[in-house]
């Protein structure tokens, strides 16, 4: 990874971007890094679709906003979501998707239809892609809600940061209660992205 | 003036959570605004600062004034708010221009280019140029915080308030921030009676009028030397005049050319300008939404590239600006997918929705408010006509129905969330009374101010800062306006609102319809056991009537002739609709729709 890069998480509201999207940030000051991170509050949260544009360098990092065709990564906890962003991906991009569909109003109600093989948008491009079943992680450790940190386990593998200050971050963040259920999914997390 | 720090350890904070610590750092001792997104989290973090009396007003006009008599009284004071919210107090903003300030006085307004959040994209900077007041622009949660401690310096030091401009990539961008400077006010507490300068009266305004023309013109000379204006000179061929986040998107777009930075975005400093411009072969102006300095730089005699290629419309973004500039498209993209849309939804067991399939039913013209259940006009509900802003639903409704007349009768109903009523509803009612209208006006009384994220209003019976409160008795208060009939119904029940709703909008007679049930995101309504309903896979004929609800745990699952034949279902059946037990609140609105005994309530957990 080179010195600085932009992360661009996406999904759907209520799936606990915004705390992914934190922990990351965290992780990336601790490590040594500048930062800044962008998001929509508001109407967006619910149930519509949410992003976080998280750039991070090692020297000042000016605009909030990534630019189109400029992610690095992306971290996808809904198919469909990774693909509406696709503008924002270029051929060397990595795509870790959470391998979910969550219906949308329209689909819901049967007026529209899920796309099938929708990731295929994205692999028809070249890019890589990670799917990752984050469901089945946090059902596995207990806690349907750990979907978000497992997810960051996996992006953990992708960025210049050390283990063990994941965890410190980890530790620090997030409440006793829901901490030892977290740690078990960012490890799982990380055995699923290898 | 300044005393200890008030921390040592970098933080991460976003631009509100930013302005919150600059207040308590600048000694700030009254804060007082409206929530609306992007200022909402600046009080909601202020409040963390005890030693800051903080408060949710009724509306933002309120809370200006509550910050104008905290200034009057001596001590520093806050005013928050979105820029619509600045329109509701551009009353007291205008005049008290003319008083001028004790205490130091910022009002922080919350611009939403490409509005995200808002019915409107308008430029906030207009109304510091039409009050003739002094507005700092910060770029970034770090100057956020430095800019609302320098406001409050200039604030005291030119005897005026001073608006401080957010915007949504201020508001809700995270960044480094560090911790500073303790900051007093040079200005004791205490009632001090000047009525030449505090009671606007004719007399006494024409001689402020005066004032402000001088004051204006000292800011002027200060910003000339002012540390927040600078200039970065860099590459002459290209010079950029920016302020805010303008400059971060040019600076990101154009690493070379050379800046002049605005801190101070009212009034401009004409000389530094000039300076800048002679120094550089074509000056551009980057600036989000209206051309505000390039009028002026132009007004100067001084050429310069604005409007005519930098969008007006919308937010701007480094590429944005690029292409705007260069023409440069920068890396090619892949065009968007055409993908199923997926617009923001009211949550399962909302109480909103109910009301809206009823409207939907009735077919009635709804004039509708702005909050959550502004949401009530998307399909599958499509049961509001008209929203313009906050606490226009009523008046509308009775213009309405004064232009239609009998003609209208029974067509006609207002639409309007309990903080929205308490907002600027509550004079529409007494209007609809006193000049005898017909509408029926319902209250959607969910407790909360739900769509800012759940603040406490004046029905709700808590503060900001979490102690009880009184709590407005909605049906009396409307009964004290004069309204006679006045009828508390339970949204979740859809039949029993039917028959209700269908009396009171026949009634020739003003009327109050208040639904009343607590949002599911309030604390009290989170923590109640629920009881998820069950949907019967095998009873349901797929005749989608529970759809019409739109509620998120409802899904349906299509079924091909082969599938349904496999099911035991008639071939014809397209599908078959899911209640997905883990979301579903139990609220029992879709149980009351099935006619097939699909729908049925499972356990408490
Ligand atoms: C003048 C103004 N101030 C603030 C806002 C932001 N805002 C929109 S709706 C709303 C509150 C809605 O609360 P309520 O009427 O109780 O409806 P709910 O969201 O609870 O359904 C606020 C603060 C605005 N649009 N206009
Ligand atoms: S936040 Fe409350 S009022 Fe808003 S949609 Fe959800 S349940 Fe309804
Ligand atoms: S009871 Fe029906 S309408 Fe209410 S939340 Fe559950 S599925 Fe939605």
């Amino acid at each position: 990874m080179k010195e600085q890069g932009n992360i661009h998480f996406c999904g759907v509201g209520g799936q606990g971007i915004l705390l992914a999207s934190e922990l990351t940030a965290h992780a990336l000051l601790a490590a040594g890094f500048d930062a800044k991170k962008s998001e929509v509050h508001g109407m967006a949260q619910r149930g519509g679709s949410v992003e976080a544009h998280l750039r991070f360098g090692k020297t000042r990092v000016y605009s909030p906003l990534i630019e189109p065709g400029t992610v690095d990564i992306m971290l996808a906890f809904e198919m469909m979501e990774a693909v509406r962003y696709l503008p924002f991906l270029n051929k060397k991009s990595i795509v870790i998707v959470n391998t979910q569909k969550i219906a949308p109003p329209i689909v819901a109600t049967g007026k529209m239809v899920y796309p099938d093989h929708c990731l295929d948008a994205i692999t028809q491009q070249g890019i890589a892609l990670v799917p990752v079943d984050a469901f089945a992680i946090a059902r596995k450790v207990g806690n349907l809600k750990a979907v978000n940190v497992a997810l960051v386990g996996v992006l953990s593998l992708y960025l210049p940061i050390d283990e063990a200050t994941w965890v410190e971050v980890l530790k620090k963040r997030l409440p006793a209660k829901i901490l030892d259920v977290n740690l078990k999914a960012f490890q799982e997390g990380r055995k699923a992205g290898k | 003036m300044t005393q200890k720090k008030s921390t040592q350890e970098k933080l991460w904070y976003s631009g509100n959570e930013a302005l919150a610590l600059g207040a308590h750092e600048a000694s700030v001792r009254v804060a007082s605004g409206y929530a609306g997104t992007p200022s909402t989290e600046i009080l909601e973090n202020v409040v963390n600062y005890k030693e800051i009396y903080t408060e949710w007003a009724p509306n933002e006009k309120v809370g200006l004034e509550v910050a104008i008599g905290a200034s009057f009284a001596g001590v520093r004071a806050l005013a928050t708010m979105k820029h619509v919210g600045l329109n509701v107090a551009a009353d007291p903003l205008f005049t008290a221009s003319y008083t001028g300030v004790r205490g130091g006085l910022v009002i922080v307004v919350a611009d939403d280019p490409s509005m995200y959040s808002s019915q409107n994209e308008q430029d906030s900077r207009n109304y510091a140029y039409a009050a003739k007041l002094p507005m700092l622009e910060p770029a970034d949660p770090a100057e956020a915080k430095e800019f609302l401690k320098l406001g409050y310096q200039i604030s005291e030091q030119f005897d005026t308030p001073v608006l401080l401009r957010s915007c949504t990539r201020v508001a809700h961008v995270k960044g480094v921030v560090s911790p500073g400077e303790i900051q007093t006010s040079s200005v004791t507490p205490g009632l001090v009676r000047n009525p030449a300068q505090m009671v606007m009266l004719p007399a006494h305004a024409r001689g402020r009028r005066v004032a402000i023309a001088e004051r204006q013109k000292k800011l002027a000379e200060f910003a000339e030397t002012w540390a927040e204006n600078r200039v970065e000179m860099d590459d002459r061929s290209m010079g950029i005049i920016a302020a805010g986040t303008s400059y971060l998107y040019a600076k990101e777009a154009f690493p070379k050319a050379s800046f002049l930075k605005l801190g101070m975005v009212n009034p401009l400093p004409e000389k530094m300008i000039r300076d800048f411009a002679a120094q550089v072969d074509t000056l551009y102006i980057v600036e989000d939404l209206d051309p505000f300095i390039e009028m002026r730089v132009k007004a100067m005699g001084i050429a310069c590239i604005g409007k005519e290629k930098i969008p007006a419309i919308g937010e701007l973004s480094p590429s944005v600006v690029r292409r705007a500039i260069t023409g440069d498209v920068g890396v090619a993209t892949f065009a968007p997918v055409d993908l199923p849309p997926r617009p923001p939804n009211m949550c399962p067991g909302c109480p909103h929705r109910g009301l809206f399939y009823n409207l939907n039913r009735l077919k009635v013209f709804v004039s509708g408010d702005i909050g959550c259940y502004t949401l009530g006009a998307l399909p599958p509900l499509s049961a509001m006509d008209a929203c313009v802003c906050m606490g226009a639903s009523i008046g509308m409704a009775h213009g309405m129905a004064k232009a239609l007349g009998d003609e209208g009768l029974g067509k006609i109903v207002a639409v309007i969330g309990d903080s929205t009523f308490i907002h600027t509803g509550i004079n529409s009612l007494i209007n609809t009374v006193y000049n005898n209208s017909y509408s029926t006006v319902i209250i959607l009384d969910n407790r909360i101010t739900a769509m800012t994220g759940q603040q406490p209003n004046p029905a709700s019976g808590t503060t900001i800062m979490g102690e009880p409160a009184n709590s407005i008795d909605l049906p009396e208060l409307c009964r004290a306006i004069g309204v006679k009939h006045v009828r508390t119904v339970d949204p979740h029940d859809i039949e029993g609102t039917y028959a209700v709703l269908k009396e009171e909008i026949e009634r020739p007679e003003p009327s109050v319809v208040i639904t009343r049930f607590p949002c599911v995101l309030t604390p009290e309504e989170k923590k109640r056991p629920k009881t998820p309903f069950t949907s019967s896979t095998e009873n349901c004929t797929g005749c989608g009537m529970c759809l019409r609800i739109g509620c998120p745990s409802i899904n349906w699952v299509p079924l091909s002739p082969e599938e349904a034949k496999a099911m035991g279902k008639k071939e014809k059946q397209k599908g078959y609709a899911l209640i997905n037990e883990t979301t579903c609140i139990g609220c029992g609105q879709c149980l009351s729709l099935c006619k097939f005994d699909a729908i049925s309530t499972g356990e408490t957990k």
